[in-house]
C-alpha cells in the first residue's frame, strides 16, 4: 500500500495529465495573435481585455468541494471516461456514485471515480441544456454499474443514455407521467409544496 | 399403441406407434423445452422485503433475472430537498433499517463537515461503538434469515436471542430499538445512560461464547457448505466494476472497506482486520459477516473502557445554512458503502441530496452471477448479499 502512494498524483497532476488529451485547438490560435500583437504597440491593452485561454477543453475547478471537478462536453464524456479507466496513471476503476442532477437551466450527470489501487478520486460532470430531449453517452461499457445508476437517471430525469442496454422505468411505472426529481416537476396530489 | 404413462415422462422419452420394440438409441426425444416468465416476488419469503424479480427460466436453470424495483419507493431524495437538515437525518433511519444508526451518522457527518464542526472525541467513540453494535445486531438477523433461506429454520431463534439484547442496550440509551434517531449535526442527541458501558461488556461477553456455537451450528453444517460454496461465484474483476461494496466485495477480495481507506469517526485509532476472502462464492460472503462480528467486537473493546471525557454536541444553529458547495461523505453500513452526496446553494435545505445506497448497486450484479444457475441457487446468493429493500428503494 506505501509503494502505490507513490503513484498517487494530487489535484494539480492529475488537472495537467486530464487536461493534455483534449487540448483547445483555440487557445492555441488565440495565444499566437497575443505573441504578435506584442510585438506592436498598445499590447498591454490587449492584454488586459484578454481573458485566460483554458488549455483544454475541459473545465477544471475545485472551488466548494474536496474534489478535483471537470466539467465535460457531452461529445468527450465517452473518450474521456474510457481514458480515465485505462489510463494506467489514472486508472479510475471503481465508480461509486453516479448522480442525475437538474442545475435549473442544465440537466446533467455527476460521476464520483475512485482508484482502487492509486486511490486518488475525481468527480466529472456533463451537462446538457437539452431539456426537452437530454441525450448523453452511456458508459456502461466502462463501469457495468452505470447500467442500474443510469436507469435510475432516466426515471428521475429523463436524460436518455446512448447505447444503454435497457433503459426502462425503474422505479416508477411504465406510464408515469413527467421525471419527479426534476425542479420544475409538480405533482399536487402527492407533493406537499411550502 | 399404449398410452403414454408417467413412467416415460420420467425418462424423458415419447412412445410413437411402433416404438415399442425399437432399440433405445432409435427413440427419439420429442419433448421441447420452452423458456417462460415466473415472479419471484414482489411477496416471497426470501426478498426479505417488497422486491419483485421477474425470471426467465427454462425448468430449473434461470436465464435472465430483472429486477422490478419501486414497491416502496418514498422518493426519500426528493422529500430531502423539501426538509431542513435535522429533519434529513430522521428520514435516513427509513433506507437500511437495519443500520439505521450509521445512516444517521453518514448525513450528520456531511453536515458537519460542510459547517467545518469538529465534534468532540467523546462523540466520536460513542457513535463508533454503537456503529458497531448495530452491525453485530444487523448480522446477527442476517445469519439467521440466511440459514432460514436455506433451509434451517434454528438459526433465526439463536440469530433473534442475541440482537435482542443489543436492542435493549439502544432502547435504554436512545430511547428506540430500531429507528435510533441518536446522532445529530454536531453530535449526539443525549449522553449514554449509565448502565450502558457494564451492558455493552456483559453482552460482549456473552457473545463471546455464543458466536462459536454459531459456526457449530450452521458454518460446519455438510448440507449448509453443500448449498453455498461454489455458489453465485463473483469474480474480483466484476465486483469492482459493478460498484459493489461490503461484505459482496469482501468476499471477492475486492477491499474497499470505507472505515480503512477513509477514516470517520474513532476508525482511525482502533485496530481491526478487514474481513476479506478471495473465493467470491456465497460462502465467502458468509465468513465476510462472521468475522466482521468477530472484529467489531474487537472494536467495541478496545473503546468501551476509555470513553473519553466532553461534549456530547457542538452548538449549532437552530436553523442550519450550509455553505455554498458540494459536500461528499462516505460511510461503512452493515451492507456497505454508503454515500451522501449534498449540493448546496446556501439554504436551509438541500438543492440535491443523493443517497449512493449499498444494496442498489450490490443488486446490480445480481442477474450477472445467477445466470445459468438454479432457482433455489439463486435464494442461497441472495440470502448471502443480505438485501434490504428500502436501502434499495429509498
Amino acid at each position: 500500500m506505501d509503494l502505490m502512494k507513490d503513484y498517487k498524483m494530487n489535484n494539480s497532476e492529475l488537472q495537467n495529465l486530464i487536461g493534455s488529451w483534449f487540448p483547445n485547438p483555440e487557445a492555441d490560435k488565440i495565444s499566437k495573435i497575443v505573441t504578435t500583437s506584442e510585438t506592436e504597440e498598445g499590447s498591454e491593452e490587449d492584454a488586459k481585455v484578454q481573458e485566460p485561454i483554458n488549455p483544454s477543453l475541459l473545465e477544471f475547478t475545485e472551488e466548494a468541494s474536496e474534489f478535483l471537478n471537470i466539467t465535460v462536453q457531452p461529445e468527450q464524456l465517452h473518450s474521456l471516461m474510457s481514458q480515465l479507466k485505462s489510463n494506467e496513471k489514472t486508472c479510475f476503476d471503481y465508480l461509486y456514485c453516479l448522480t442525475g442532477m437538474d442545475w435549473g437551466v442544465e440537466l446533467g450527470v455527476i460521476y464520483h471515480l475512485e482508484s482502487i489501487d492509486l486511490l486518488h478520486n475525481i468527480v466529472v460532470k456533463v451537462k446538457t441544456a437539452n431539456r426537452e430531449n437530454p441525450t448523453l453517452d452511456s458508459v456502461y461499457d466502462i463501469w457495468r454499474t452505470a447500467e442500474f445508476h443510469e436507469m435510475e437517471v432516466f426515471d428521475f430525469f429523463g436524460i436518455k443514455f446512448n447505447n444503454h442496454p435497457n433503459l426502462k422505468r425503474l422505479f416508477l411505472t411504465p406510464d408515469w407521467d413527467g421525471y419527479p426529481l426534476r425542479k420544475d416537476y409538480v405533482d399536487e396530489a402527492n407533493m406537499i409544496i411550502k | 399403441m399404449r398410452p403414454i404413462s408417467y413412467r416415460d415422462c420420467e425418462r424423458n422419452i415419447t412412445l410413437e406407434p411402433g416404438t415399442q420394440n425399437m432399440k433405445p438409441e432409435t427413440i427419439n426425444n420429442n419433448f421441447k423445452t420452452e423458456e417462460y416468465f415466473v415472479n419471484m416476488g414482489p411477496q416471497h419469503p426470501a426478498a426479505h422485503g417488497v422486491l419483485r424479480l421477474i425470471l426467465t427460466i427454462d425448468g430449473e436453470i434461470i436465464k435472465n433475472v430483472e429486477p422490478d424495483l419501486g414497491y416502496i419507493h418514498r422518493s426519500i431524495e426528493k422529500m430531502c430537498e423539501r426538509d431542513s437538515y435535522q429533519q434529513i437525518v430522521h428520514l435516513t433511519d427509513r433506507m437500511d433499517y437495519l443500520s439505521s444508526h450509521i445512516n444517521n451518522e453518514a448525513v450528520c457527518l456531511t453536515v458537519e463537515k460542510a459547517l467545518e464542526i469538529e465534534v468532540s472525541e467523546r462523540v466520536k467513540v460513542i457513535r463508533t461503538i454503537i456503529s458497531e453494535l448495530t452491525r453485530i445486531a444487523s448480522h446477527c438477523l442476517w445469519w439467521g434469515v440466511m440459514g432460514m433461506d436455506v433451509g434451517a429454520l434454528t438459526t433465526y431463534f439463536y440469530g433473534f436471542r442475541d440482537r435482542e439484547m443489543i436492542n435493549d442496550i439502544f432502547e435504554e440509551t436512545c430511547g428506540a430499538r430500531l429507528t435510533m434517531n441518536y446522532n445529530i449535526p454536531g453530535g449526539l442527541m443525549f449522553d449514554i445512560h449509565p448502565n450502558f458501558v457494564k451492558r455493552t461488556k456483559d453482552f460482549i461477553t456473552h457473545f463471546k461464547t455464543k458466536l462459536p456455537e454459531y459456526d457449530r451450528l450452521l458454518t460446519g453444517n455438510v448440507i449448509f457448505q453443500k448449498r453455498t460454496k461454489g455458489v453465485g461465484v463473483l469474480t474480483k474483476e466484476d465486483a469492482i466494476s459493478f460498484g459493489t461494496s461490503g461484505p459482496v466485495a469482501r468476499g471477492s477480495g475486492f477491499a474497499n472497506d470505507v472505515r480503512k481507506r477513509h477514516h470517520y469517526s474513532a476508525y482511525d485509532r482502533v485496530d481491526f482486520k478487514e474481513a476479506l476472502f478471495t473465493e467470491g462464492d456465497s460462502f465467502a460472503r458468509y465468513q465476510v459477516r462472521i468475522m466482521e462480528m468477530w472484529e467489531a467486537m474487537k472494536i467495541i473493546e478496545q473503546l468501551i473502557d476509555t470513553i473519553p471525557e466532553g461534549d456530547i454536541k457542538t452548538p449549532t444553529n437552530a436553523v442550519i445554512k450550509l455553505p455554498k458547495g458540494e459536500y461528499y461523505q462516505r460511510v461503512e453500513t452493515a451492507r456497505g458503502e454508503l454515500g451522501v452526496y449534498i449540493n448546496s446553494t446556501g439554504t436551509k435545505n438541500p438543492y440535491r441530496l443523493k443517497f449512493r445506497s449499498p444494496g442498489f448497486s450490490n443488486l446490480s450484479v445480481l442477474d450477472h452471477i445467477t445466470k445459468g444457475a438454479k432457482i433455489g441457487d439463486l435464494v442461497a446468493t441472495m440470502a448471502s448479499f443480505d438485501f434490504v429493500i428500502p436501502d434499495i428503494d429509498r
